[in-house]
């Protein structure tokens, strides 16, 4: 069977500029909004992930859903640090303080956290960007470096004021695009002290043999003299993310789906529009010998191709959206939280796939009626 | 009367095409509704706050309480009429995903000061009577079925261990947007509970709900309140009601933001998909606009002839979109239970639903409008569609 060129349903889109980019154009919107929405969620991801270490062990109070809300007491704590698994922990203690944005001067809730040397070494992905670490045992503080960028009184040198004390700024540090870039650290036994803490909020172990995770977890749940949930770090910062991620994905692709529909009803009426003004021509090429078959082919290839042009504006303005940082509320932690829209190769197959979707759904029934009309009629119709 | 039956005529002509475009303007003007409605939603803390309610909380941040001794020196500030406790409890029903806002209140003081929460008589006293009583909301009743009487278990998230209430009382919304999706219980049991459970966090208290007499002077009662703590273990920032509200709100601003924008990106697409509608139509009809001309009808006539097809078709599309809004809106409440407290379209939205209907209906028409204006007579008479 002989099938129609490609290039006659290219060339039909070239003809028709501005119903072509109409079209081409509503579909693109659809493809942005679907891939901003996964872009978002998997730059949401990765900052989680790669927040948590995977020989790093979290043991917070039971059922505490998130290490504001944890308190471990210190000898419990003292007794998870004794746990023969373990190689290195750090006690720490996190809290939250309100403080004013640069910019627009609304007030947000950072996540403060007081640690030691050893809870910095826990965390290899933590690199200084500018100024020095704190030092043990002082007032200083080092911040992350989505705080520095965002928050009020928070470079190298100035003085931020919490917990009825001013805290010196010595340091900016690089996270790696984690959570801990929007976080404050200081000295664990200053901070419990000025806060008035009794009971550290969190331990984070680090273990000689990932593999002893279960067994470690197994007789920390059986111990009676303690009252805490064992989680790796990573599973722990995954369910933090938990509810945001799911509203952003839920939210976003129940927009896209909807948004599609509008786009697909465009595809249609220009796919009609081409059918019905092509009528003659359908019945030309049907007299020359090519296929129902063929024709139907040809039709959808042009609203594939519609979409596909649609994808790739769509696509190519989403990912200038990687640029963007996105710096919000945490509803878990109930802290600031920034991260950005990532691009991954994932996400462009999902959009080219959904604009592929939308084009054959507005294709399907226009190229249908194309491929029914009688030779003769159509002939006629000229 | 002719012009307005050649427009009706002109928009019937291709019926599938018109149907789908209204189709495609209803699902665009009903989203956009929709979306709008969720900002709004997102406000609903801060529209139902009373200008004579304060709430004075630990400067540091939400997450620090204050000592229980700070109600009576509140109480002390002139102007102060009524002082309550509250602690946002966080407790887990069932599943985390089942949330829903527990506080711990004062009653007695408490719902003195939120008259929006209407109250059976008989059950109010009943709530009052039983330590371990707890008071729910119409909607967050009707999410879990919840009734009077039913058992209610927590796992304390906060407050470490399981708690157990008794619901004693359902209470109303004074109006449509009251938010009745909360659980309150007796402060008391809280504090007598944690009394027991770990003595060092006992009588500390989340926020204090500060009622005034004169709500013209509550920038200058805060001033006096925060004052009386300065320099203090635990100094206050108080404000009004609605400012505590709209705070939480600018934490999730970019969220709102989203929201906002991809609500207009909608308007965006259904005006690609209108603007190409009305391109066809004017492009298969040159030739008849051009013996319109030879007619002797002027290019504006031409061009309004375009421009009313276009709002008739944006019109009927808009109507119906905003007719949808109402159930799908009524029923998307349901559905998400008490994940909005408040899920009421106002007025403003069906507005600005309308406003871009008719937006879309011009803007569509105005390029193949001024081409059916400019058109030459000689080329339309040639242009094959």
């Amino acid at each position: 069977m002989k099938a129609i060129p490609l290039a006659y349903s290219v060339r039909n889109l070239w003809t028709r500029k501005l119903t072509t980019a109409l079209t081409a154009g509503g579909m693109a919107l659809v493809v942005f909004v679907f891939a901003a929405v996964l872009m978002l969620d998997a730059g949401l991801r990765q900052a989680m992930v790669s927040t948590g270490q995977p020989d790093n062990v979290m043991v917070t109070r039971r059922s505490a859903g998130s290490e504001v809300q944890s308190g471990v007491e210190r000898p419990q704590a003292a007794l998870v640090e004794a746990q023969p698994e373990v190689v290195a922990a750090s006690k720490e203690t996190v809290v939250l303080i309100a403080q004013h944005k640069r910019d627009s001067g609304t007030v947000s809730n950072v996540t403060v956290r007081g640690l030691s040397p050893q809870g910095i070494a826990l965390r290899p992905q933590v690199r200084l960007a500018a100024g020095r670490m704190f030092r043990p045992a002082s007032t200083e503080i080092v911040v992350g470096r989505s705080i520095a960028q965002r928050f009020a009184g928070t470079g190298v040198g100035e003085r931020l004021r919490f917990g009825a004390r001013d805290w010196l700024v010595v340091g900016v540090f690089d996270a790696g695009g984690s959570a801990f870039d929007s976080e404050i650290w200081g000295d664990v036994d200053q901070m419990m002290q000025s806060f008035r803490r009794q009971a550290y909020s969190t331990v984070i172990a680090r273990l000689a043999d990932p593999g002893a995770f279960d067994a470690l977890k197994r007789r920390l749940d059986s111990d009676p003299r303690l009252t805490v949930d064992v989680k790796r770090e990573r599973q722990f910062y995954e369910e933090q993310s938990a509810a945001l991620s799911g509203f952003i994905s839920i939210l976003g692709l129940t927009l896209s789906v909807i948004f599609s529909i509008g786009a697909m009803i465009g595809a249609m009426i220009t796919m009609y529009a081409a059918v019905a003004g092509r009528t003659a021509e359908i019945g030309a090429l049907r007299a020359l010998g090519f296929r129902r078959r063929a024709i139907l082919t040809a039709f959808l290839a042009e609203a594939l191709a519609l979409a596909a042009l649609g994808w790739a504006l769509g696509l190519g303005v989403a990912s200038l959206m990687q640029l963007v940082h996105i710096s919000t509320m945490n509803w878990q932690s109930f802290g600031e939280l920034a991260f950005s829209f990532k691009l991954t190769p994932k996400i462009v197959l999902q959009s080219l796939a959904f604009a592929a979707a939308m084009g054959f759904a507005g294709g399907v029934l226009p190229a249908l009626r194309a491929a029914r009309l009688s030779i003769v009629d159509a002939l006629r119709a000229a | 009367m002719q012009f307005l039956k050649l427009i009706a005529r002109n928009a019937l002509r291709h019926k599938l095409r018109t149907g789908l475009t209204v189709l495609g303007l209803v699902i665009a003007v009903l989203s956009f509704g929709l979306l709008q409605t969720v900002v709004g939603a997102w406000y609903a803390g801060a529209n139902n706050a009373a200008p004579d309610r304060l709430v004075t909380r630990n400067a540091i941040s939400l997450v620090f309480p204050m000592p229980l001794h700070y109600r009576d020196k509140i109480r002390a500030v002139p102007g102060v009429k009524r002082v309550g406790t509250a602690n946002w409890f966080g407790g887990i029903y069932q599943d985390p995903k089942k949330f829903f806002p527990q506080f711990a209140v004062d009653a007695a003081q408490y719902f003195e000061m939120y008259p929006e929460y209407r109250f059976a008589e008989e059950e109010k006293r009943a709530f009052l009577r039983d330590r371990r009583g707890a008071v729910v909301g119409r909607k967050l009743a009707e999410t879990y079925g919840f009734r009077v009487g039913d058992t209610l278990p927590l796992r304390g998230t906060i407050f470490p261990g399981d708690w157990s209430f008794t619901v004693r009382a359902i209470y109303e919304g004074a109006e449509a947007r009251t938010d009745t999706s909360q659980m309150f219980f007796h402060w008391d049991y809280l504090n007598e509970t944690m009394k027991r459970r770990v003595p060092r966090r006992a009588d500390q208290v989340g926020v204090f709900v500060v009622q005034i007499a004169d709500p013209a002077r509550s920038a200058e009662i805060s001033q006096a309140l925060d004052a009386q703590f300065r320099n203090s273990a635990a100094e206050t920032l108080t404000e009004t009601e609605k400012a505590f509200q709209l705070g939480f709100v600018a934490m999730t601003e970019a969220i709102v933001v989203g929201i906002r924008v991809v609500s207009f990106v909608v308007v965006f697409i259904i005006l690609a998909v209108m603007a190409n509608t009305m391109a066809m139509t004017a492009r298969e009809r040159l030739s008849e606009y051009a013996t319109l001309k030879a007619l002797g009808f002027a290019p504006g006539y031409v061009a309004a002839l375009v421009l009313g097809e276009s709002l008739a078709i944006a019109a009927v599309g808009g109507l119906v979109g905003v007719g949808c809004t109402f159930p799908v809106a009524a029923w998307f409440s349901t559905q998400t239970g008490t994940l909005f407290p408040v899920f009421e379209v106002s007025l403003a939205t069906t507005a600005m639903q309308l406003g871009a209907a008719l937006a879309v209906g011009i803007a569509a028409a105005l390029l193949p409008g001024q081409r059916a204006a400019r058109v030459r007579i000689v080329d339309g008479l040639r242009a094959i569609g």
